[in-house]
């Protein structure tokens, strides 16, 4: 029981460790983004690889998530004669939640564990170290273009998965279910205000930077070689997965 | 001139570094060796500042490293250049994007210039103009070290540090290896620390030899002074003896 409480006790420390100290890397990477010098050509590549690659498999989740959303939707409305109101059921959840919270999941089992493993290997292989030795900081040559790539394309990224899914939500509902194309529009113009979509923005803003800060973190301070790279991949997904959902209940506590 | 001079480092309690002193002459070559694991490694790091000594100075030219920051540090680096274990060459960057890194990042040369000056080194190293389109991991353990080298060189750094540069190499490569470092010292007249472990080869590029033994250096000398010390412990690290190898 004692050994118990200690590892407890020792788990929390190092979480809390953990936790400032990823703080002070955020810190630390966004101060040197006011820094010269500039490097746009990093932006734009780090933007591709986080935001444009990530682009199949976030039309590809949202389109089925918006056919699943009226599908179940309709038949729930029908029981109540408002199948009238999917457009506005389905629009509110997608842009409200499931865009933000899905875009988070599927940027951070993607391009997180990308970041993690490409930024773990070159710490092992001591690229990160040869980039200090050429006096190139290697936090604003690698960790700060990827921050600002998340805050850029996970919103962006978040807007497409709205979109689409609104869009596969349209193709079960109008096209399969028989709903009428207008007042699935028209329903989801009267209901959906700009705090929804402030909200969903907002929200994507916090998960988009939570999830490139867990991967960074965990791909800078890699250690013990192939399994570590291998660890720190995995804990990254886990991780961000996690706090994406914690912050989206704060988040939703706040806006609601 | 580079001075190590009571260099104290610990990790995790066990001590590493246990009173080092040791002057590295300018413009000579240093080689030091020891067995794996003994701290080789460590020591050169913090010729480069990419760890903090415990206790003790490091003094390049009279400027103790251990104390500068920020700006000072980043302009100090600017002298030196380093050829890690690995190469450690930029994974997403072809060869000629790799040797042209320090000049495009650090200079603002012209494109026609940087390309001249990558190819003068790629020659340098005896490698054909095919590579420069090849990745690192299409690249043979040898070639990668060439290339970093000529990354290291294209910089024209005052001090060069070789961190095992022929470890995984095989005999003639090993050669090949040694007597570019040789060759390049030769006709820049570069300040050369060279961590290895593959004696008695080390010995023909070495104007200085020191052994680390147990955290400090036990021994110091030209090659022939080294090979005739009378120390057992330098003697059996010669030989390769088995007894103290497994120490």
């Amino acid at each position: 029981m004692v050994q118990f409480i200690r590892y407890l006790g020792y788990r929390t420390l190092e979480l809390v460790r953990d936790a400032g100290a990823m703080q002070l890397f955020l810190l630390e990477a966004l101060a040197l983004a006011f820094v010269p010098p500039f490097r746009p050509r990093r932006l734009l590549q780090e933007i591709q690889s986080i935001g444009v690659k990530s682009t199949p498999i976030i039309l590809l989740t949202a389109a089925f998530t918006g056919m699943v959303l009226a599908l179940q939707g309709y038949y729930t409305l029908k029981r109540y004669g408002s199948e009238g109101a999917l457009g506005s059921a389905v629009a509110l959840s997608l842009i409200r939640e499931m865009g933000p919270v899905l875009t988070g999941i599927m940027v951070s089992a993607r391009a997180g564990s990308a970041v993690t493993a490409e930024i773990g290997i070159m710490r092992i292989t001591e690229q990160l170290d040869a980039l200090d030795t050429m006096a190139v900081n290697p936090m604003q040559y690698v960790v700060m273009p990827k921050l600002l790539a998340g805050l850029i394309a996970v919103p962006l990224l978040t807007a497409i998965f709205d979109v689409t899914g609104i869009g596969g939500g349209y193709l079960v509902g109008v096209v399969l279910l028989g709903v009428s194309s207008g007042s699935y529009f028209s329903s989801m113009v009267q209901s959906v205000v700009p705090l929804d979509i402030n909200g969903g923005v907002v929200k994507s803003l916090v998960f988009g930077l939570t999830i490139v800060l867990v991967a960074c973190y965990k791909g800078y301070n890699t250690k013990h070689g192939a399994e570590g790279v291998s660890r720190a991949t995995n804990q990254t997904v886990v991780l961000s997965a996690v706090m994406v959902l914690a912050w989206d209940y704060i988040l939703t506590s706040f806006f609601m | 001139m580079i001075q190590v001079i009571d260099l104290y480092k610990s990790f995790n309690g066990q001590m590493v570094l246990d009173g080092i002193n040791l002057t590295i002459p300018t413009g000579r070559i240093t080689v030091v060796i020891g067995k794996s694991g003994v701290g080789k490694s460590v020591l050169l790091k913090h010729l480069i500042g990419l760890l903090k000594p415990d206790r003790g100075r490091i003094l390049v030219d009279e400027v103790d490293i251990a104390t500068l920051r920020g700006r000072d540090l980043l302009d100090f680096k600017e002298h030196f250049a380093v050829l890690f274990q690995g190469g450690a060459l930029f994974d997403s960057l072809n060869v000629f994007e790799n040797i042209a890194f320090p000049l495009r990042e650090k200079t603002r040369l012209p494109e026609a210039e940087i390309a001249r000056r990558v190819r003068l080194r790629l020659e340098q190293m005896h490698l054909s103009s095919e590579v420069e389109t090849k990745l690192p991991d299409e690249l043979s353990g040898g070639m990668k070290k060439r290339v970093a080298l000529a990354r290291a060189m294209i910089q024209e750094p005052e001090i060069i540090l070789f961190d095992e540069p022929v470890t995984g190499l095989d005999p003639p490569m090993t050669n090949t290896v040694f007597h570019l470092i040789e060759t390049t010292h030769r006709e820049s007249g570069y300040t050369a620390l060279v961590v290895a472990h593959d004696i008695p080869e080390v010995f023909t590029i070495a104007d200085q030899v020191a052994m680390l033994h147990r955290g400090r250096i036990v021994a110091c000398g030209t090659p022939e002074e080294i090979q005739a010390d009378p120390d057992p412990v330098v003697q059996s690290f010669l030989k390769g003896e088995v007894d103290f190898l497994e120490e």
